[in-house]
């Protein structure tokens, strides 16, 4: 850290600066220790790992109020956990168990929580888009001032039904924030390889969306993106794109060998860009916190990620009657 | 010479249509493709062009006539100086003397309409004796549902291409967008995926949508999130939370629209847990299991049948008429054999029902209702008496919604048959366009007949 450059010193407190460190330190703790899980064969199936790109959820949760919703793919622990909702609760559906937040029935990719309005965890590529699109159909209907953030990858992107919404989405001027989270790879396929329009935000201006590509990196961009793009929503003149620039360091999933892409980019990326190290170097460089301090919200968070744990281990799985319950209201 | 203009069919299924309005009157020269009258068929009010060019010699219907049977002719084009009575007086098999302006418009031809269905529905009526009824199409019905349940619930709303300033492909959604805006009957570009998804997103933010396809074949391309979606998350959310929408529309085969545009779903949809399929035949179950279907919590398919949408049944006049899930009724009661089917797969089976009791076979015909759930307990009741049953459906023959009643009632009711279950189901082919073919892919009454014979052993 000490090697690079002191950033310019925004304006920004120091409670504000460590609150995103510490719900970014959340994600990647427990992203670190689902992944142990899943090495010891507690976790089963697919397990996405969202290392790397914790700014980008944290950003924008700080531009979010009470009420606005969120939904994405089925990389979607950072996103539950950006958004309040318990580690335990999480950490203990990944390992199918009935403290889950789907009681073990829906898995790594397909979590819900109602009262956080968080609205899914979707393993269907692309599928979240339109869905995010209702749920801010709905707010408009009930004439509430909601947002919804509908994430989706640079993958998604190349799916159909992102357009299809996109254009219903501005002709009914819903207030929904798309948010690209442009993490380079789409499973193995670079974004080089899969477009030749490598700017992802910029297709929206075919359907009239506005929007803008942020560094998805910086914690402080991707707020500032996000308050303005939750207004334009609020203010009627929604839809609105944001394309996250940001990388994971993991694999797609857990069974990801990573051929595609050469150890020392990544590398690079962790050395250069990190989130985390980012407000960590803002806090210390600016004299706002201590190393002391900082270690201390480090041995509180691997407490909190470590509870998340046994919990996940000692729940129980689902008693047998489960697998019938919940298929019909 | 004298040339006679026929009543033109309009739609695939137009079999009558009102002569609304005549744009010429006797005397007037008549140029080729000039509009000379406007035509209310089932689903809306055409232009009607002329093809020849003459002078109209004689207006043959008035103005305002309903039920104008298709080819019928309704007026005489004369050459100058020749006399309206010269033309000849039946030329019904004449080559067709005129065309709808719409690009859709299929020439007047005899095997485009089917005959009207005798003893079908009305007066095997299953609903309960002495309640006050009123004759309404099964569009209408569907249409009044939809208006009932808005009425009703502000979070009710429908979605669909053409529901709105169109009043509906088929005009089931006929003056919704003006009595309740468009906020609540939104127009949608034609986008089936997307908007499929969208309606889906807004059941869980509060709202209860009813969405139109405009045939079930279109839902193709939004499949996943009727099942994906719709159907899952609930299950997937540890019961937090549940789709309530209705996604509706024409399914199974119209008529003469070939391979894309005909075939039923009913077996796909009802494979999936989490689902709720209905399929109506009358127009009481039309109202009353649509009116079911939007209060439900949970997603249901409901497959409509654009052959059955001009079709008049007896439905209850007063009241919060609905029909309950699950619950099959007996429209016909019998001893002999059970015919069990649904939708317009009844109509068969209420005709061979007729037919057979001339020979002296009586049967009952059960009438399904819903398929998931499906009331196994009246299917299994009724074949315990006769201890004989034939299905019947328009669907594919291969894991079919009769392949699976008769698993089940050879499970349930094994020592009861005295004969094996048949199943009369569409053939296992795309559907052809030939009106011969197209006859020939579809189950038939005789087939019906014949089936129930082989059980019976007669």
């Amino acid at each position: 850290m000490a090697s690079k450059k002191a950033p310019d010193r925004p304006n920004v407190s120091k409670e504000e600066l460590l609150k995103y460190y510490r719900d970014m330190l959340l994600i990647r703790r427990f992203e670190e220790k689902a992944g142990q899980l899943y090495g010891m064969g507690l976790i089963g199936g697919f397990c996405h790992l969202y290392i790397g790109q914790e700014a980008v959820v944290v950003g924008l949760e700080a531009a979010a109020k009470e009420g606005d919703k969120r939904i994405t793919s089925y990389r979607d622990h950072g996103h539950m956990l950006a958004c309040g909702m318990d580690a335990k609760g999480v950490m203990a559906e990944l390992t199918g168990r009935i403290g889950g937040y789907s009681k073990g029935k829906g898995g790594s990719m397909h979590m819900f929580s109602k009262e956080r309005h968080f609205y899914g965890g979707h393993g269907i590529v692309g599928a979240q888009v339109p869905l995010g699109a209702g749920l801010a159909f709905a707010d408009k209907y009930l004439g509430n001032d909601n947002v919804t953030f509908a994430y989706f990858g640079d993958g998604a992107a190349n799916q159909g039904q992102v357009y299809e919404t996109y254009n219903m989405a501005e002709l009914w001027n819903l207030p929904v924030v798309f948010v690209i989270e442009n993490n380079q790879y789409a499973m193995g396929t670079s974004v080089k390889r899969s477009t030749k329009s490598p700017s992802l935000w910029e297709r929206g201006a075919a359907y009239g969306i506005k929007g803008e590509a942020v560094d998805g990196m910086d914690v402080l961009a991707v707020k500032a993106a996000g308050e303005k793009a939750v207004a334009a929503c609020r203010a009627g003149d929604g839809p609105y794109i944001l394309e996250m620039m940001t990388y994971r360091y993991r694999g797609h999933s857990m069974s990801d060998p990573a051929k595609y892409r050469t150890r020392e980019e990544v590398e690079k990326m962790r050395s250069e860009k990190d989130a985390i190290d980012h407000v960590r170097d803002l806090l210390v460089t600016g004299g706002l916190a201590s190393d002391d301090e900082l270690k201390a919200i480090d041995r509180e968070i691997k407490a909190v990620v470590n509870e998340s744990a046994e919990f996940a281990k000692d729940s129980p799985e689902p008693p047998l009657d489960e697998l019938w319950t919940d298929i019909y209201a | 010479m004298a040339t006679q203009v026929l009543m033109p069919a309009l739609s695939p299924t137009m079999e009558e249509g009102t002569l609304a309005k005549w744009l010429v009157k006797e005397g007037d020269v008549v140029k080729s493709g000039q509009i000379i009258a406007e035509i209310e068929t089932d689903k809306a009010t055409m232009e009607f062009e002329a093809v020849d060019e003459g002078i109209v010699g004689r207006l043959l219907v008035a103005e305002g006539a309903a039920g104008v049977k298709v080819n019928t002719p309704i007026a005489v084009l004369v050459e100058a100086g020749e006399s309206a009575d010269a033309a000849p007086a039946a030329v019904a098999a004449a080559p067709v003397a005129a065309h709808a302006a719409a690009a859709a418009a299929v020439a007047a031809a005899p095997a485009a309409a089917p005959a009207p269905v005798a003893g079908e529905g009305w007066p095997h009526s299953d609903l309960p004796p002495g309640v006050p009824t009123k004759t309404m199409t099964v569009r209408e019905a569907l249409r009044e549902a939809m208006a009932e349940e808005m009425r009703a619930n502000p979070a009710v709303f429908l979605m669909g291409e053409e529901v709105g300033e169109y009043q509906g492909a088929y005009k089931i959604s006929q003056g919704l967008l003006d009595e309740f805006g468009p906020k609540r009957v939104v127009d949608t570009p034609i986008t089936e995926h997307g908007f499929a998804g969208i309606a889906v997103g807004a059941s869980w933010g509060g709202l209860n949508p009813i969405v139109e396809f405009m045939t079930f074949n279109f839902a193709m391309q939004a499949i996943d999130h009727l099942i994906n979606s719709a159907a899952k998350t609930l299950y997937m959310s540890g019961g937090q939370m549940g789709s309530p929408i209705v996604f509706r529309g024409p399914n199974g085969a119209a008529a003469r629209v070939g391979a894309q545009h005909s075939q039923d779903y009913a077996a796909w949809y009802a494979a999936i847990p989490g689902l709720k399929v209905c399929m109506p035949y009358s127009a009481a179950d039309a109202k009353g299991l649509l009116k079911s279907a939007i209060r439900d919590p949970n997603p249901v398919i409901f497959l409509e049948n654009e052959i059955m949408y001009g079709r008049s049944f007896e439905v209850p006049a007063e009241g919060d008429f609905t029909i309950p899930f699950g619950k099959a009724s007996i429209l016909r009661a019998g001893t002999d054999v059970t015919i069990v089917s649904f939708g317009i797969g009844l109509t068969y089976s209420l005709q061979a029902a007729d037919e057979l009791a001339k020979e002296g076979i009586s049967a009952e015909v059960i009438n399904l209702r819903t398929l998931r759930p499906i009331d196994y307990d009246t299917v299994l009741a009724s074949v315990m008496k006769t201890n004989r049953c034939v299905t019947v459906e328009e669907g594919f023959p291969v894991g079919s919604i009769g392949n699976h009643l008769a698993a089940t009632i050879m499970q349930r009711a094994f020592d009861h048959l005295d004969a094996p279950v048949v199943n009369c189901t569409g053939k296992d082919v795309p559907m052809p366009y030939a009106a011969n073919l197209e006859k020939l892919a579809l189950t038939t009454t005789a087939e019906v007949v014949a089936a129930v014979k082989s059980v019976c052993y007669r």
